[in-house]
This record gives structure tokens, C-alpha cells and sequence, in this order.
């Protein structure tokens, strides 16, 4: 039983400007079902990327042992002959191929370069059989939906002959029975030999289901406990996974919480992916005039889905509750709505959705306020340039001018831009999405001044964040959300870390 | 930084977005005068002029793709656009409508089927290189239900400002559409740089998404390109009938690819959101002057204008490439 089939050693792997792993170590013993824990950004799916050659050897260090031999993956496909397959959160299927053509893509059963097909389907069947799903091989996979895709990546990695299957958060899209049968079916593959690693932020199912589980934060591993012999629960993971102490990296400030500004009722968005999903569950909240409120939930659980479909529907669909600015129902039907009214939203994903990289600082400032400095669709370039020196100066955007192309800016000083763009607008409430994600610390004490400042000014925040300390040391008021359902609220004198996660990874209380 | 080494010392001086606009003049200066030191008679002021009349016709199309080309599209319809304005001016025109009618209802028609084309793009969410091909087919097709033969035009006003050449004082003199042209350029400039469509364009060109989330007007700004590229296709075709005097089906065919060429060889980016149409004039001037040179040289055939415009393509191309992926690293 003490045999390991894998054992990283001293992994440390660096992007620019991050430290994504320092020093990790990870053994796995031969049959077990090896649970990895952690928040957001610990470290969890870099650590199997590396392990599976995503990053290739030579861009990370330390050393990997599996099945006794130090391997050296040059890519995914050296890891997959060694027996390791990775099944990715987002699912690797060619949604417009059938189950049997995806379960042996890039390996197919072939005779002389053609394709058998008679034997695909049938080798195909036979996997099905075994992971338990009942559907003809030949179907199209974009017929079926998200949990028997998942089983549809085991089986195809299966196919490969797998000794150790890594599953990066498989059940965040399941539904309770998928989820059930699908830790069945792992405990199935236990029995039979496969070593299992799982990622998981559902730790009930952790509990449930792991024979150890090793905890990460921050980048390095914390600890790797036995279920049986250290009676492993639910908080001892928690204060594992956030056992950290909060040192001084917020502004002071000393809050002064006036009216109710706006509130959100019984809000409910569904998937437009998958039809009859609520990714959004009869969410209320409200923010009052002055208050900076978080909004705090793991990766899946709805918040960034929770925000776009109040700011002018821009996510979801069939989107039902009722919003209210001052105490008045609005009606918000666009994002042009939502500015009228007051709501501005910046986005967690800056690059892709919150600017035009490719244009400059003034362009960007002044893009979603182009009426306030136009007549008659003439841009006043005089009074925007103006602008966008002053907000240069009173954000302290680092840049040699506001002529600067936007894509050439820190993170720090991009998130500024963004948040100078909404203040451009006036807005009453800001939902700000992750706003420090991928910056600095110097620059993340910078964005909370002017987190502040805005609430100073009387407007109505909302912190969207994964970062918990991050949540504590800003927020009056944070709510929980899990799997689209506000789970709590807590005020900042009665907020920790661990409660927080408790609410987060519980659910309903 | 980067890992163009051809030009550091240009990127250091200038910013890096009127790299390509200057690249394609550095290259116009350098044919122009490698012209000048190799055919008697060739550096004249007249020689740029008779670019500009023999390509009036192309610039105004030029115009209207760069808007398209600015938001990421792609508008393949503006050759039979062309072809279909001359047949509908010769045709009317035949039948003994005044030439100022005719104009306006030909214009009318080309922003009609611009903003149909745009309305398709938006609504339905098909990607413009389809929705124009379909239009392309469509032009192509109504000018043989008007005639397949090509119809000659004598209206007066038509020919009059066909022979009319505006003197410029020396030697110099351009062509009333020639004017009409350069008035298209400053005018599309102006809007592209000091209008809310502009910035609308490029910020839609720069990342649809984001200019979604910025509450800006991706609907009709979408829609307004095709238009506006459909009113310059039409123009454009007015200006060929003055040139040909004539209306025929199978005139201007592969027009939208030379527009396209002229607009890229300009240094706009055709992902969208980066471009001046300084460029884009200048891009025509550089396929009008390798005409030129081709007909100066007198033993080459014509055809190769296409090789060179190709070689052309494929070099600018490979340095907006280089470009790109020289921003993508820099900010690290």
C-alpha cells in the first residue's frame, strides 16, 4: 500500500512576473484516489500541467518520478504513452464528431492508414459498457449532454490504457446524479487499478470519495493527509486551504453607509449553452450608497454570470427577478440601459472583454462616455484628451502618454484604464469583476485607494473575487454564492476566512 | 523586444501604429524615383495625377472597404457593385433620364443594398465573407437581366465631365473625378477620426466584445460600414462609367480584390481595429504606379502588375505579422 506510482519532487514553476509554484511535492500511491485541494490560483491545474507536459520539461524544475523512472515529458502525447491522461475542466471533444470517432481521435484503429470502422464502434462499445453509459457509438457528442460527455473523456482515456487519470473539477457542470454516478464510477476504476487524481472544490465530495488529499496555497503544498488515519473533515481541509495570515496590504477607511442604492430579487439566469441549467438560482443582494460589498464564491459558481446578466443581459438567458435603483424598479434591458441607469461593470477578463488593446489610453477611457464629449457626432478631441490626462494624473496610470497603446500597459495600469472608462460614465453602482486579478501588490494597494475612494464619493461597490483576504479586507458586507445561490451574508466583524469557505463549499445554510 | 531587426530605429522614432502607412510611402517614394532615374519623363508631377484619374474610380472603393476591413469584415460585393451601377446609369440614361437623377437613384441603390447586406451580417449573425459573396452574385446577376451587351453612354453631362480636365496651373491638370475621390478620402477620414462612428468602428473592429460590454452601438455601426461601403461601391461605379463611357456586365470583376489589396498594402490590419486611410490611399497609388511603370517599360505584359501586386501582398502581410506578434511579447 505505501508504493507510489508517482511522486513529483521539488517542482517550481515560474511565468513572468509569478511565481506559480514554489517547491511542490506530490506522491500518490499506486490504486488510491489522491484529492487535490486549494483556492483559486493555488496552484492546482499548473501543477498538472506540468505533470501531463503541457509545460514541457525544461520549463519548470524539479523532478518527476512515475512508476519508479524519472520522466522528462516533452509534450502531451509523452505523458499519455507513459499512461497518464489529464481530462481538462473544459471538456477536449469535437462537439460535431460521434462519441466513437472522439473516444480514438489522434489514435485511431486503423489498418494499413484506413480507418476500421466496424472495429471503432465496436472497441468504442465495449468502453461505453464499462463506464456506463448507454448510448449508441455513432452518436454525435453535441447530442448528449455535459455529464455523459465527461464520461465519454474517460472512456477515451481508457482507450489509452490509462495508470493514472488526472480530473481537473469534474463535476463543477454536473448535476447531482451525474456527479453521483460519476464518483461511482471512479470508485469503479479504483477497483480495477486506475490511480485516481482528483481536483475538487466540492469537498463533501472530497470526503466522500479521496483516500488522501494533499492541500495547496499560494504555490507550494501545505500538506498531504490520509482520510483514514488523520479523520479528515471538511473544516481541517478549510483551514488548510486558507490558513494565512492577513498582513497590511489594505488602505484604511472608514466607511460611511448611507441609503440603499440598488438591489437585485429573486434573480434567475440560465445556461445558454445548456438548455435548463440555472447558473443563476433566485439570487437577491443589495448595496447601499457608500458601501463597498463582496461577492465571494469558488470558480463555477455563478458570480461573473450573476453580474453580466444584470448589467444589460450581456450573459444567460430566460432571465427572471426584479432590479431596483433607489428603492425604483428599472427596467435594463442593454448594456446602454445599464449605463443610463448608473451601473457600470468591469469585467474579470480586462484583455479580452474590457478593452481595445490595440488602441490607445484616451480612446479607451472615453469609449463607453463618447455621448458626454461629442455634439452631434463630432467627438470633442480637445476635451478628450483632457479627460484622459486627468484621469492619467489622478489614477496614476503608468504610461509616457495617453497617445500609449493600451496592449503595452502593466495589468495594473490596464485595470486602471478600465476602471477610469466607468468612472468616466458617473456611474452609482460599479460591479467590479476580479479587479486585481493578475496585478502586482503594489498596484493591487493602488486599485483598493481607488476602491475606496469611489465609496467615499458615495457610489455603491460590489467586489466580485476569488481572493478571500482580498474579500476581508476590503468589503463592509460579503455575500456567498454557490452554485448560484446566495448562501450568506456576512458582516465585516463577523467575517473569516473560514466561515466564508464554509458558506462557499457547504451550500445552502 | 521585438524580433524585427529591419527596422528599430524607425520603431524607436515613430509609434509603431504608422509603421506600415509609412512603410507603403517609403516603398511609393522608392518607386516613384527608381522610375524617375530609369524613364526619361517619368518624374513628373503629372505622372501621380494620371495614378490618381486612371484610379479614381478604385479609391472610392477603397474607402468604403477600408471602413468595412476597420471592423474586422469583409465586403466582396463592391466589384459587381460596380459593374451594376454602370449598367443601371447606361441603361437609364438610354432611356433619356436626366444624368442627376440618375446618380442619385444609382447611389441610393448601392447604400440600399449595402445596409440589406449589413442588416443580413448583424440580425442573423453570418459571417460577412458569405453574406457579401451572396450580394457579389446577386449585382453580378442583375446587370445581365439589363442587357448582356455592353451600353454605350452619350448622355452630354456624362461625357462632359468625362473630356472635363480641371487645370492646376504648370502643367498639371486632374480629372473631375479625380477631385471626387480625394473629397471621399478627407470626408471618410474626418469621420473615421473625429466621429462617434469612428471610434465606434474601430473599437467594434478592436474587440467586438469588449465594444459590447462598453455600451457602444456594435448594431449600427456594423450596418453602417456595409452601407457606407455600398454607397462608395456605387460611387465608384459612377466614376468608372465616366471613365469607360460605357455599362457592362463584366466590367470591374475582381475590383473587390484589388481593393482589398490596396487596403492591406495600406497597413490596415484585416483582423480589424487598426488602419489609417492615408494608407489606403497610398496603397491604391502604389498598384497605380506599378501600372504605370509596367506600361513604361513597354516589353513586360500586363499581367505583370498581378505578380508584383502579389509579391506586394505577401510581404506586407508577413510584416503586419511580425508586427503582431512583436506587440504580443512586448508587454512581458
Amino acid at each position: 500500500m505505501t508504493e507510489h506510482i508517482l511522486r513529483m519532487t521539488g517542482i517550481t514553476k515560474t511565468f513572468p512576473g509569478v511565481t506559480a509554484l514554489r517547491d511542490v511535492n506530490l506522491a500518490v500511491r499506486r490504486g488510491e484516489i489522491h484529492a487535490i485541494c486549494g483556492e483559486n490560483g493555488a496552484g492546482k491545474s499548473t501543477l498538472m500541467k506540468v505533470l501531463s507536459g503541457v509545460y514541457p520539461h525544461g520549463q519548470y524544475e524539479g523532478e518527476i518520478v512515475f512508476e519508479g523512472r524519472r520522466c522528462e515529458f516533452g509534450g502531451i502525447r509523452d505523458s499519455e504513452r507513459a499512461g497518464i491522461v489529464i481530462i481538462h475542466q473544459e471538456l477536449a471533444l469535437c462537439p460535431q464528431l460521434s462519441i466513437a470517432e472522439n473516444i480514438y481521435l489522434g489514435n485511431e484503429r486503423a489498418k494499413r492508414g484506413v480507418i476500421d470502422w466496424n472495429r471503432t464502434n465496436y472497441e468504442a462499445g465495449e468502453l461505453l459498457k464499462r463506464v456506463g453509459l448507454r448510448e449508441n457509438p455513432t452518436t454525435t457528442v453535441s447530442d448528449i449532454g455535459v455529464g455523459k460527455q465527461q464520461l465519454v473523456e474517460i472512456a477515451k482515456a481508457l482507450s489509452k490504457r490509462v495508470k493514472l487519470l488526472i480530473l481537473d473539477e469534474p463535476t463543477a457542470a454536473l448535476n447531482d446524479e451525474d456527479s453521483a454516478h460519476l464518483l461511482d464510477l471512479l470508485r469503479g476504476l479504483k477497483a480495477d487499478g486506475i490511480t485516481c487524481v482528483i481536483i475538487s472544490h466540492k469537498l463533501n465530495e472530497v470526503i466522500a470519495i479521496a483516500d488522501s488529499v494533499t492541500i495547496l496555497r499560494d504555490g507550494r503544498t501545505i500538506e498531504t493527509l490520509d482520510m483514514a488515519s488523520d479523520r479528515v473533515t471538511e473544516d481541517r481541509i478549510i483551514s488548510g486551504m486558507v490558513g494565512r495570515p492577513l498582513d497590511n496590504r489594505f488602505p484604511p477607511r472608514t466607511p460611511s453607509i448611507g441609503e440603499e442604492a440598488f438591489r437585485i430579487e429573486d434573480w434567475t439566469v440560465y445556461s445558454p449553452s445548456q438548455p435548463g441549467r440555472k447558473v443563476v438560482d433566485g439570487a437577491s443582494l443589495m448595496l447601499r450608497r457608500g458601501e463597498i460589498v463582496g461577492l465571494a464564491g469558488l470558480m463555477g459558481a455563478g458570480r461573473t454570470e450573476l453580474a453580466m446578466s444584470v448589467f444589460g443581459r450581456t450573459y444567460g438567458v430566460h432571465i427572471s427577478g426584479k432590479i431596483f435603483k433607489d428603492g425604483r424598479p428599472i427596467e435594463i434591458r442593454t448594456v446602454q440601459d445599464a449605463i443610463r441607469h448608473g451601473i457600470a461593470y468591469a469585467t474579470e477578463d480586462r484583455k479580452r472583454y474590457g478593452l481595445n488593446l490595440i488602441d490607445d489610453i484616451k480612446r479607451n477611457i472615453s469609449a463607453a462616455h463618447l455621448k458626454g464629449l461629442a455634439r452631434r457626432g463630432w467627438v470633442n478631441e480637445y476635451e478628450e484628451y483632457r479627460v484622459a490626462e486627468r484621469f492619467r494624473e489622478s489614477m496614476n496610470i503608468k504610461a509616457p502618454g495617453v497617445d500609449s497603446v493600451v496592449g503595452k500597459l502593466s495589468g495594473g495600469n490596464q485595470q486602471k484604464v478600465v476602471l477610469s472608462k466607468w468612472i468616466l460614465t458617473e456611474p452609482d453602482v460599479l460591479i467590479l469583476d476580479e479587479p486585481t486579478r493578475g496585478i502586482d501588490v503594489g498596484a493591487k494597494y493602488e486599485i483598493y485607494t481607488i476602491i475606496n475612494r469611489l465609496a467615499e464619493q458615495g457610489k455603491a461597490v460590489l467586489v466580485i473575487s476569488s481572493e478571500l483576504p482580498e474579500l476581508l479586507g476590503l468589503c463592509d458586507r460579503i455575500y456567498t454564492l454557490t452554485e448560484g445561490r446566495i448562501t450568506g451574508e456576512v458582516p465585516r466583524d463577523q467575517a473569516t476566512q473560514e466561515r466564508l469557505m464554509y458558506l462557499m463549499t457547504k451550500g445552502q445554510e | 523586444m521585438t524580433s524585427i531587426s529591419g527596422l528599430p530605429g524607425l520603431r524607436r522614432v515613430v509609434p509603431q501604429k504608422y509603421v506600415p502607412v509609412l512603410v507603403t510611402a517609403c516603398l511609393f517614394v522608392a518607386m516613384f524615383v527608381a522610375g524617375g532615374i530609369r524613364y526619361e519623363n517619368f518624374a513628373t508631377g503629372q505622372i501621380i495625377l494620371n495614378v490618381f484619374i486612371d484610379n479614381a474610380f478604385l479609391l472610392v472603393v477603397a474607402v468604403g472597404m477600408t471602413f468595412v476591413i476597420l471592423t474586422g469584415g469583409i465586403d466582396l460585393s463592391v466589384g459587381s457593385m460596380v459593374a451594376l451601377a454602370t449598367m443601371i446609369s447606361a441603361s437609364l440614361l438610354k432611356d433619356g433620364w436626366p444624368a442627376y437623377a440618375v446618380m442619385a437613384l444609382v447611389l441610393v441603390i448601392g447604400a440600399a443594398l449595402g445596409l440589406g447586406m449589413g442588416a443580413i451580417i448583424h440580425y442573423f449573425e453570418i459571417q460577412p465573407f458569405i453574406v457579401t459573396l451572396a450580394g457579389m452574385f446577386l449585382a453580378r446577376g442583375l446587370c445581365y437581366t439589363i442587357s448582356t451587351e455592353s451600353i454605350p453612354i452619350e448622355n452630354e453631362t456624362f461625357t462632359a465631365i468625362a473630356q472635363a480636365r480641371i487645370n492646376l496651373g504648370g502643367d498639371l491638370s486632374v480629372s473631375p473625378s479625380a477631385v471626387i475621390a480625394i473629397v471621399v478620402v478627407l470626408i471618410g477620414a474626418y469621420v473615421l477620426h473625429y466621429t462617434r462612428l469612428g471610434r465606434n468602428v474601430y473599437a467594434t473592429g478592436g474587440s467586438e466584445q469588449s465594444a459590447l460590454l462598453m455600451g457602444l452601438p456594435v448594431a449600427r455601426t456594423k450596418i453602417a460600414v456595409y452601407t457606407i461601403s455600398g454607397f462608395c461601391s456605387a460611387l465608384g461605379g459612377l466614376l468608372f462609367a465616366f471613365y469607360s463611357l460605357s455599362g457592362y456586365g463584366l466590367s470591374a470583376v475582381g475590383m473587390e480584390l484589388d481593393a482589398i489589396a490596396a487596403v492591406v498594402i495600406g497597413g490596415t490590419l484585416l483582423t480589424g481595429g487598426s488602419g489609417y486611410l492615408i494608407g489606403t490611399v497610398l496603397g491604391v497609388l502604389v498598384l497605380g504606379l506599378i501600372q504605370t511603370i509596367i506600361s513604361f517599360e513597354g516589353t513586360l505584359s500586363s499581367w505583370w502588375t498581378k505578380i508584383f501586386i502579389g509579391v506586394l501582398l505577401f510581404a506586407f502581410i508577413l510584416l503586419q505579422r511580425l508586427f503582431s506578434a512583436g506587440s504580443r511579447r512586448s508587454p512581458q
